[in-house]
């Protein structure tokens, strides 16, 4: 049996999204900028494709940019905010359990002379109002801050973010991260005082290297690469047709039954929850309920290394992530699992699962079966 | 605007009524080296040396860098042939290569001339004056110096007429194959890459063992082993790569014997059978990347224990080395960058935290004797289902 929990890693692409693909590929291959008819036929792609996420986001489809995936969404909406609006000041702040995408950049914006402040979170991975209220100041253009976290679940609470922020300081940017969030979650920008969202592809059953970055038409920004102006100068570059509309058609499929899939996610996930809490010395990390996303389970295994469990459920045919992919010699910590102030001993003992709508109960029931058997025996072996 | 190169080897040139056992085998090397280089060519053995012809355009610095990589080559002349069309042409054509190839020519030079062909009308020492002079009127600023030269001219009247000057170091040492076979036992790490490529520049084939020890050690573990013996592939030939399955004997030893001593009973074990699959494919001896004292398994104490299950000879090309040493070696060729990889071995999933530095034989053996249930049959497993990887350059 083949059972897949990896999909906040990446997903299945839908079958019928991949031959939706193939047929803009190989026939309606024209370039959208192109003035004949060919190019014509793959605008209306693009249009058709924005046409689907103005409505999914309730936005405006001229506030809509697509991008190579979440990482380039990220990097432009905060570097290209930060260069826009640096005269108005150079502070910057964001979370400590970011994605990478966001925290490399922040990074980089340091070296340029920003500065930035990184909220810590509480054990459940969610951020409290009034740290933030208090890390606000006059000089803060841009706040930065996951919808739902890639490796335990956590989800902020946009919308009194949203609020809180405009309250303060009207004038100061708010851009969101829901590349783990769309497709599991209705978000809505303008109801929740979101500047900036950005999206990912390959993380809602569409092709990889696609991203979608939503963009307020009142936000001033400026373009991080250049060349022939396409996507109203913010992003140039031939557009990529095919993928942008498989990314469309994959959210299409999703939204259209948000709700009962969500729903039905969120009993599979219990239902797993309460299967694993059986398991003597193991945890599972943030909440497991309502305020957690509905796909993600982070699973600490006392006395088992994550690689180890990782790569013993693989040989089972089960996929999962190590919480904190890392080996002896090159400890590469999860600053999620350190900021949520996991115990130390769990850090190296933690995986993750990720569902989809493709899970099953009865991968569900086998994963379990298989966690078992498996960790009593793994126990046995660990190192001196 | 060269066409050729004059292979030049050191040793092999000392041997003697086998010789041409060697040359052959380093006509066969280096066939193996210009494979993949754009371009096709001819290698002709004549009069105790070695040409390589192109045949076709080719790309210089490639083929310089393959043959580079050649055990057996002390150096490489990259030679013009031109066709002799009477003295004054040649020398129009010598000082347009000295142009070509010095641009500025103000060094000092010294003309080497070879009559092969004796019917030609000059005699060596008449053409290096004669040349020596049209190069200087040609260049005001060069100069002769018989004892010390920058540039070495040499022209040899042949079928053809040649011209060389330049000499790339190759990588010395022996072609490999005329030097038998070995099994290197080939990890991850540094080390052990780098044994290899030392024995294998003594002209030895190399074959590799390589535990795996799913799931403690991972699938991109294993990759990075198959890289590695690829890059060492280069120099060496196509590599038969022999992966175990070393889980099953892990766990045994870990259950049964004190875990201090588990990396030294593991260790003995890791030799036993690299050398029963050297006596299979007839490998000479083994190859470890051992060096004294780098390591608790590779203290003097350790190292004799270890080599106590052997009879086969064990070659440690790297005993008395530096780490910075070998490290400056694999950074050389070409094995650092994939070394360090973050993956893990199998000597390091069960490391205990102190382990065993001066271990007692008769200690040893003693535990080992622990092991005599289960231990030949779980061996003979490993054996019967190891797995056989051709490692080569893609």
């Amino acid at each position: 049996m083949e059972v897949y929990l990896d999909n906040s890693a990446t997903t299945a692409c839908f079958p019928d999204v991949a031959q939706f693909m193939t047929h803009i590929l190989c026939t309606d291959y024209g370039n959208p900028s192109s003035m004949h008819r060919k190019g014509l036929e793959a605008e209306h792609y693009l249009k058709e494709a924005k046409d689907i996420f103005a409505r999914i986001l309730k936005v405006n489809t001229k506030e809509l940019f697509f991008t190579s995936g979440g990482t380039e969404a990220d990097n432009l909406a905060l570097i290209g905010c930060a260069l826009a609006n640096h005269r108005s000041g150079k502070h910057i702040i964001t979370t400590k359990i970011e994605h990478p995408a966001v925290l490399e950049t922040c990074g980089y914006l340091e070296k340029q002379g920003f500065e930035v402040t990184y909220l810590p979170v509480d054990e459940y991975g969610v951020i409290r109002l009034e740290n933030l209220e208090k890390a606000m100041r006059a000089d803060t253009i841009l706040v930065s801050v996951m919808h739902t976290n890639n490796e335990i679940g956590s989800l902020q609470p946009i919308m009194e973010i949203g609020k809180l922020i405009k309250k303060i300081n009207p004038k100061c940017l708010f851009h969101v991260d829901a590349v783990q969030g769309f497709g599991k979650a209705r978000i809505y920008p303008k109801k929740m005082h979101i500047d900036l969202l950005s999206a990912s592809s390959h993380k809602i059953h569409g092709p990889k290297g696609v991203g979608l970055l939503y963009v307020g038409d009142k936000v001033k920004i400026v373009p991080i690469n250049y060349g022939g102006g396409q996507q109203r100068n913010l992003r140039s570059g031939t557009e990529n047709v095919a993928g942008i509309a498989g990314m469309a058609m994959a959210a299409q499929k999703l939204y259209d039954k948000l709700d009962e899939e969500v729903i039905a996610l969120y009993e599979l996930k219990q239902y797993f929850v309460e299967g694993l809490s059986k398991i003597a010395d193991t945890q599972v990390n943030g909440y497991t309920d309502g305020r957690s996303a509905p796909h993600v389970i982070s699973f600490s295994v006392k006395g088992v290394r994550s690689e180890v469990l990782l790569h013993s459920l693989e040989d089972k045919g089960i996929y999962v992530s190590a919480g904190s992919a890392c080996a002896s010699n090159h400890p590469q910590t999860s600053k999620t699992l350190m900021a949520i102030g996991l115990d130390k001993s769990l850090w190296d003992s933690t995986i993750r699962f990720s569902m989809s709508v493709f899970t099953t109960k009865e991968e569900i029931d086998y994963t379990l079966n298989t966690l078992y058997d498996m960790i009593p025996m793994l126990r046995r072996y660990t190192r001196h | 605007m060269f066409t050729a190169f004059l292979i030049k080897y050191g040793e092999i040139g000392i041997k003697g009524k086998n010789r041409y056992m060697f040359e052959d085998a380093l006509v066969q090397q280096i066939k193996y080296a210009l494979k993949k280089c754009e371009g096709e060519f001819s290698i002709r053995k004549t009069q105790g040396r070695i040409y390589v012809d192109a045949q076709t355009e080719f790309d210089y610095d490639e083929t310089v860098e393959r043959l580079t990589q050649v055990f057996g080559i002390s150096g490489i002349c990259p030679v013009v042939y031109v066709e002799d069309e009477g003295f004054e042409k040649l020398c129009e054509t010598v000082v347009q290569y000295m142009k070509d190839v010095y641009g500025d020519c103000d060094k000092t030079f010294k003309v080497f001339a070879r009559r092969a062909r004796k019917n030609y009308p000059l005699e060596s020492q008449e053409i290096c004056m004669e040349m020596g002079g049209a190069i200087l009127n040609a260049f005001p600023e060069m100069k002769v110096d018989v004892h010390n030269p920058e540039i070495k001219l040499n022209i040899e009247i042949r079928e053809k007429i040649y011209i060389y000057s330049e000499e790339i170091p190759g990588a010395m040492g022996m072609p490999v194959g005329t030097g038998g076979k070995a099994m290197l036992l080939l990890s991850g790490g540094i080390d052990s890459p780098v044994a290899g490529y030392m024995v294998a520049k003594r002209g030895v084939k190399i074959d590799a063992v390589y535990f795996h020890a799913p799931p403690y050690t991972s699938e991109r573990a294993k990759e990075k082993v198959v890289d590695l013996a690829r890059i060492v592939s280069k120099y060496t030939g196509p590599i038969y790569l022999h992966v175990i399955n070393f889980t099953d004997i892990q766990l045994y030893i870990y259950e049964n014997c004190p875990h201090d001593e588990l990396t030294i009973i593991m260790r003995r074990y890791m030799m036993r059978i690299a050398e029963q699959i050297a006596q299979e494919t007839e490998c000479l001896g083994l190859i470890t990347g051992e060096s004294i004292g780098q390591v608790a398994s590779q203290t003097m104490q350790s190292l004799a224990v270890t080599n106590e299950v052997c009879e086969l000879p064990v070659y440690r090309p790297l005993i008395a080395f530096d780490k910075e040493d070998i490290v400056t070696l694999s950074k050389k060729i070409g094995t650092y960058e994939t070394s360090i990889l973050p993956f893990e071995d199998c000597c390091t999933i069960f490391v205990a935290k102190h382990p065993v530095t001066k271990p007692n034989l008769g200690i040893i053996k003693k535990h080992e004797l622990c092991l005599s249930e289960k231990i030949d049959e779980l061996v003979q497993t490993a054996l019967d289902t190891k797995e056989l990887i051709i490692a080569t350059e893609n």
